[in-house]
């Protein structure tokens, strides 16, 4: 029992339809709060100058790249061996998202690294991992609206996912040893020691939380939808079979 | 399996086009490779190791959409599933096949057109080794992408879509031995690399290609 | 190897066609399965021979033993009558492609290539392979389509003799065949679908 239960669509849709208006709010609170506070109320870089706050917008878009696959990897495996078809559709609603973050990254770090490296693209590590993975979303989407049947494309997308994520492993380790790239390490982290000063590290903050609600509310608005068009799918189907 | 690899062969060679096909694709992408960007020897001396990779890559994609769906047309597949040999080892002996039709002589005929690009002469050791070890690997990833779009009426370009993504470890580590090969550096280590790539996806990937067969054959 | 199937449901691009069908076929028996078209007995069959899994219920007897023959033979155009046998043969471990030329008069055309034979005698190399398998329960779909009234009577007395080594058969055909054997109309058992609504539904979407 407990967590599983949503598993059933229906609770799933009554759960989500409730919660949805908040998380939206929430959402847009913490958005347009960090972002305005990312922009207006902290200081230039001393190095970057006011570029640097672009980076409110593109290190958030590059977490939920990785975590949107992240998730879609997980709820793949839940699908495979639980067979909760919310789990599946869940994943499949994820993927034009976390596509979506994936090009947001890769646009805003190029506006970035105009002024920065003095070109918008270079063949770096990071940059290209980042294009790799958008190849994936867009193998992996494609994969499912091409199959009729929802199971079997279930079923193909799951194992393409889990495949898909221990190659995109291997291409990052790959590209790393390549080419040693421009881009700078990972500014923010929580264990190390922290090379952004707290006033940047607030707005910053709040903005990835705002990219993790929009994500959810994005995924479970998406869900509720692929589920009603299984749903009439499936009654479609029926009306065939009974008649 | 042992017949199940013969017969493929067999019918590769009867069908004509089996070896010859890749062979002339690669042939053709490589000689295309001058015309577009001029016939300045220098410059294709350091490109010749990435074009002949990526010559190799795309040839070996050109077959694969053949690879189960004639199988899978004429209900030879579904016969294959009831047979004793697990489908995990069809896969294999599938994927076996494939490269002793296509990889194979792709590895063979890159030297001869090494020469065409000026590869340097320290470069024809590495960039043989490469392929040889790199190309099995094309052909188990291709038998996974294969696996999975077989039930598919257009596959073809979800194909190349879902494989040429899974395909660049393969080819970076490849190409970077066969490069450093020809600029007369060390290449040990890309060399052991893509041949962990290709250790490493033989024996994995045919599990999830049999998986996937498995969905679509019900 | 007596195949037993227990209280079985079948389901067809998700949609459970079948279900509740239960029946056992002891060695020696023949089992003819009957019911209109689309009614799913291609599902049973491609389930009995372990093709897909079961929606619920149980098939016990079958696995290893099973020989499938469905509406595509598996020929290969390019290679000859007897390659293709001897092939199919070699895959199932089994020796010798003889008798199961002899069984459909397949000699004159051993070395034929497959692709120029007709239909009916594309069936009937088909139908032989079931003989090279050494399989026991065999499990064959709409067998008859496209052989005259000889090449059914061949398929009829391979049967015969199949049944007569202790061997079972599954069949689903429209055409009388002359078998002294249980026939089975699958009509009864048509699924019926969760109504919409309903927690059935709701967990399966059918």
């Amino acid at each position: 029992m407990s967590l599983w239960k949503y598993s059933n669509p229906s609770k799933f849709l009554t759960t989500s339809e409730r919660i949805l208006p908040w998380v939206w709010t929430l959402a847009a609170i913490c958005l347009i709060g960090g972002l305005v506070w990312g922009f207006f109320f902290t200081p230039d870089d001393y190095r970057m100058g006011s570029t640097v706050k672009i980076f409110y917008l593109h290190v958030p878009a590059a977490l939920m790249a990785i975590n949107a696959w992240l998730m879609m990897l997980i709820a793949s495996l839940i699908w495979l061996i639980r067979r909760h078809h919310v789990s599946a559709l869940a994943a499949r609603a994820a993927a034009p998202v976390g596509a979506a973050m994936t090009v947001i990254a890769l646009v805003t770090g190029a506006i970035w690294g105009q002024p920065m490296w003095g070109t918008w693209w270079v063949w770096d590590p990071r940059l290209t991992s980042f294009l790799i993975l958008f190849l994936f979303y867009l193998g992996y989407i494609a994969l499912w609206s091409a199959i009729e049947d929802p199971d079997t494309a279930a079923d193909l997308t799951s194992i393409t996912c889990l495949v898909g994520s221990v190659f995109a492993l291997l291409s990052r380790y790959a590209v790393n040893f390549w080419n040693q790239g421009l881009h700078q390490g990972a500014s923010m982290s929580l264990d190390k020691e922290q090379n952004v000063a707290n006033v940047f590290w607030f707005p910053a903050v709040t903005c990835i939380a705002g990219f993790v609600l929009l994500f959810v509310a994005l995924v479970l608005y998406r869900t509720g939808t692929e589920i009603r068009a299984r749903r009439m799918r499936a009654l479609l189907a029926r009306e065939r079979a009974v008649a | 399996m042992i017949a199940l690899f013969l017969r493929d062969l067999k019918l590769a060679i009867r069908a004509g086009g089996g070896f010859g096909l890749g062979l002339a694709f690669f042939l053709i992408v490589t000689v295309l490779v001058p015309f577009s960007i001029g016939p300045q020897t220098d410059l294709l001396t350091r490109i010749a190791p990435g074009v002949l990779w990526l010559g190799a890559l795309l040839a070996c994609l050109l077959s694969l959409d053949r690879l189960l769906a004639l199988d899978w047309e004429d209900g030879t597949l579904d016969l294959l599933a009831t047979a004793p040999i697990p489908l995990e080892a069809v896969v294999t002996v599938k994927a076996l096949s494939h490269w002793v039709v296509t990889g194979l002589p792709l590895v063979l005929a890159a030297p001869v057109l090494g020469v065409m690009l000026n590869l340097p002469l320290e470069g024809f050791v590495p960039l043989v080794l490469s392929l040889l070890l790199g190309t099995p690997a094309l052909s188990v990833i291709g038998t996974f992408g294969a696996a999975l779009t077989v039930g598919l009426k257009r596959g073809g370009l979800l194909l190349s879509l879902l494989v040429l993504p899974l395909y660049v470890p393969t080819l970076i580590f490849g190409a970077e031995a066969a490069r450093r090969g020809a600029q007369g550096l060390e290449a040990g280590t890309p060399l052991l690399l893509v041949a962990g790539i290709t250790a490493f996806a033989a024996g994995l990937l045919p599990l999830a290609s049999a998986a996937v067969l498995r969905v679509n054959l019900r | 190897m007596t195949l037993t199937v227990t209280d079985l449901t079948v389901a067809r691009a998700g949609m459970p066609v079948l279900e509740g069908v239960s029946f056992v076929v002891a060695p020696g028996q023949a089992l003819v399965l009957r019911g209109p078209n689309g009614i799913g007995k291609t599902t049973l069959l491609r389930t009995l021979a372990g093709l897909q899994a079961p929606v619920a219920g149980r098939v016990d007897g079958a696995g290893e033993a099973v020989a499938y023959a469905g509406h595509a033979d598996g020929i290969k155009a390019t290679l000859t009558v007897a390659e293709n046998l001897t092939f199919w043969a070699r895959i199932f471990g089994t020796q010798g492609i003889g008798t199961a030329l002899a069984a459909y008069a397949l000699e004159p055309l051993a070395d034929r290539i497959s692709g120029e034979l007709s239909a009916g005698q594309k069936r009937r190399l088909g139908l032989a392979r079931m003989l090279v398998t050494g399989r026991l329960v065999w499990v064959m779909d709409e067998p008859t389509v496209s052989l005259d009234a000889g090449a059914v009577e061949m398929f009829a007395s391979a049967i015969r003799a199949h049944l007569g080594q202790g061997g079972s058969a599954v069949i689903a055909t429209h055409v009388a065949l002359g078998l002294e054997g249980a026939a089975l109309d699958v009509s009864p058992f048509r699924a019926v679908l969760p109504a919409p609504g309903s927690d059935a539904f709701d967990e399966a979407f059918l």
